[in-house]
């Protein structure tokens, strides 16, 4: 069966009648064997106007490479000026010969390449153009969604609340592990890392308020944003966007739900409630990994490190991480869902969206972070 | 050639199942060389299933399945290889790689399996291009960029690219409109005649099973309950039968096979 495979397709040349170059062809003329055809055959001398005949008479099999090459090599021929012709033809091979001719059409391979200079240029001003758009449309949303948000807090039997606590066990509850394991691990990495400093001026102590500080204020409220968005607003992103491409938020238009109310709203909502919830956790988290690093490598008890703690932290400590936590839940949410109805109708940008939510979220949380610092700055907290 | 008696597909007691669930028990099938057969049944009778246990994407849980004489699952994997360069298979929506251009989709076999030097690939691709009646300016385009008509005589042209001896439909003629569908239909028959090809198609387009296919394989009650010609098709009594040939969707599609067939 698999005899074809064993064999070659082969070309020989002849002297041919009135001083004219007869090829003989023969063997296996198909797709396995075109390359070596192809080489032989382009290597072959430009011969003259000499009448050119291709005798087929000996070949076992043709398919449409191999008659592609015959073709190719007749029609060089003869524009060139010379004649050649085919032989000994049988039926079947003159009909593929004929297939082939009929669809001897140049096609487009690669859309044609622009410039390099071009090119970037052409990028830069894409990407400037991406980024206005998208700014744009998320402030757009961002009214959308406060409008909505207002609509139902007039009408509270309009919120729903089954998928809204639905969302707050996907988005909260089912992330506490893993906010917790972070906190717990950057607590006790914070104390090693300040121990070994401090040691140096022998403050170890002072390591307390390090932990404490920096935990509170910083490192658990960025740190379960990062998270949240990696895992929840990508989730977002890739719930909606299956959902537009099944054309599911088209039919939710056509009977009269709004996608805002329905999609949108529990989601920002389940964030913004659980994301302080998260950053309390993490919190205590991280405050215990600190304490037990402490008692671990520094003889610094927990009850010793309690005390310091409490002289260490002032309460806005706590609260300018807390206060923080809605906002940036609001914003991770907020892209996560936009990005989602920003898909097209295919699976590939579902993808693409996902990824551009988790950076745009990130990113926006980084921004405000420091914006706060600043205004925090400002009113001397 | 080969002994024409000899069938290109065999199946012997097929047997696939998904968990619990069977969807195939005993199923026998031998496809002929240089026929078109065509595969119907109800939803849910595992047409595509049969196709895709055939081509090896499925694991059947018994039986045997020959192509060109030989046992797909005994065979070493560089004979499955040599093998399955023989058969091109298209998928229902084409299922062409979203990364490349149409012309480089139909590349990619030629380019993997014969290290074939780019000029020739270019002048093979423009061929099956043309042959498979898409424009020339189809072939530098992205597969998100093309219609479902489209894609479908891409992604033909890409199962054509190694000029099998066989190839795997799944349902060509879905989602095209009457005449796309018809076009789609007599660009197969044109390429079988042509290139000699033998053709496994899962369809439920009655046009197309009046004009193209040579034989008809009923699946039903696990098994291939029928297989013959359209007449013999039309003289059956089993009730599906009747219903799937002679409801009023069939009446509509040919009605002078009808009165070949009474």
């Amino acid at each position: 069966m698999s005899r074809w495979s064993m064999t070659d397709g082969w070309l020989k040349m002849a002297a041919g009648d009135g001083g004219g170059m007869r090829f003989l062809v023969g063997g296996h003329w198909d797709a396995r064997n075109a390359t070596r055809l192809d080489q032989q055959l382009r290597g072959l001398a430009p011969a003259t106007d000499a009448p050119v005949i291709l005798d087929l008479g000996q070949v076992e099999r043709l398919d449409t490479a191999g008659a592609w090459l015959l073709h190719r090599t007749r029609k060089e021929y003869q524009a060139r000026g010379g004649r050649a012709d085919y032989a000994s033809l049988t039926p079947a091979y003159e009909a593929m010969l004929e297939q082939v001719a009929a669809n001897d059409q140049p096609a487009e391979i690669e859309p044609p390449r622009p410039a390099a200079l071009w090119a970037v240029l052409d990028r830069i001003g894409r990407g400037t153009v991406e980024v206005t758009v998208e700014a744009q449309q998320q402030i757009a949303f961002l009214g959308l969604l406060l409008v909505t948000l207002a609509g139902s807090l007039r009408h509270p039997s309009r919120l729903r609340l089954v998928p809204l606590i639905y969302h707050m066990e996907k988005v909260g509850f089912n992330a506490l592990p893993i906010v917790g394991l972070i906190s717990f691990l950057i607590g006790v990495v914070l104390a090693y890392q300040g121990a070994t400093q401090l040691q140096r001026f022998g403050a170890e102590i002072f390591v307390v308020n390090l932990i404490s500080v920096s935990v509170l204020r910083e490192i658990a409220i960025l740190l379960t944003a990062i998270v949240v968005a990696g895992r929840s607003g990508s989730a977002f992103t890739a719930e909606i966007g299956s959902m537009v491409v099944n054309e599911e938020v088209d039919a939710m238009r056509t009977l009269g739900l709004d996608p805002m109310e329905v999609l949108v709203l529990p989601r920002v909502l389940a964030l913004v409630i659980t994301l302080p919830l998260l950053v309390f956790f993490a919190d205590i988290m991280g405050l215990f990994g600190g304490m037990l690093m402490c008692w671990g490598s520094l003889d610094i008890s927990p009850s010793l490190f309690l005390e310091r703690l409490q002289g260490a932290v002032s309460p806005w400590s706590f609260w300018v991480g807390m206060i923080k936590a809605p906002f940036f839940a609001f914003l991770i949410a907020m892209v996560g869902c936009l990005e989602g109805l920003r898909v097209t109708r295919s699976a590939e940008s579902v993808g693409q969206q996902t990824t551009r939510s988790v950076v745009t979220g990130i990113f926006l949380v980084i921004v405000v972070d420091a914006m706060f610092s600043i205004f925090f700055a400002a009113v001397g907290v | 050639m080969a002994d024409p008696v000899e069938p290109i597909i065999r199946v012997r007691g097929l047997k696939t199942q998904f968990g619990a669930q069977a969807i195939h028990q005993g199923l026998d099938l031998d496809v002929r060389r240089g026929e078109i057969l065509g595969i119907v049944g109800g939803s849910g009778t595992g047409k595509s299933v049969l196709l895709r246990t055939i081509i090896g994407l499925n694991r059947p849980a018994a039986g045997r399945i020959e192509v060109f004489g030989q046992d797909l699952a005994k065979i070493a994997p560089i004979q499955r290889l040599a093998a399955e360069q023989r058969w091109g298979v298209l998928f229902q929506d084409g299922a062409l790689f979203s990364a490349l251009t149409v012309a480089q989709n139909i590349e990619v076999p030629m380019k993997e399996h014969l290290g074939m030097p780019a000029r020739l690939r270019d002048e093979i691709a423009a061929l099956k291009i043309a042959m498979v009646g898409l424009p020339p300016e189809a072939g530098s385009k992205y597969p998100s960029e093309l219609s479902g008509g489209m894609r479908k005589r891409a992604g033909l042209a890409r199962s054509l690219a190694l000029d099998p001896d066989l190839i795997f439909l799944d349902e060509p003629t879905a989602g095209l409109d009457p005449i796309g569908a018809a076009n789609f239909d007599q660009l197969i028959r044109r390429l079988q005649v042509n290139l000699g090809l033998t053709v496994f198609m899962v369809t439920h387009d009655l046009d197309s099973l009046h004009a193209i296919c040579d034989r008809i394989a009923v699946l039903a009650e696990k098994r291939v309950m029928v297989i013959g010609t359209m007449a013999d098709m039309l003289r059956h009594e089993h009730p599906w039968l009747r219903a799937y040939f002679h409801g009023p969707r069939a009446r509509a599609a040919q009605p002078q096979v009808e009165e070949v067939g009474e």
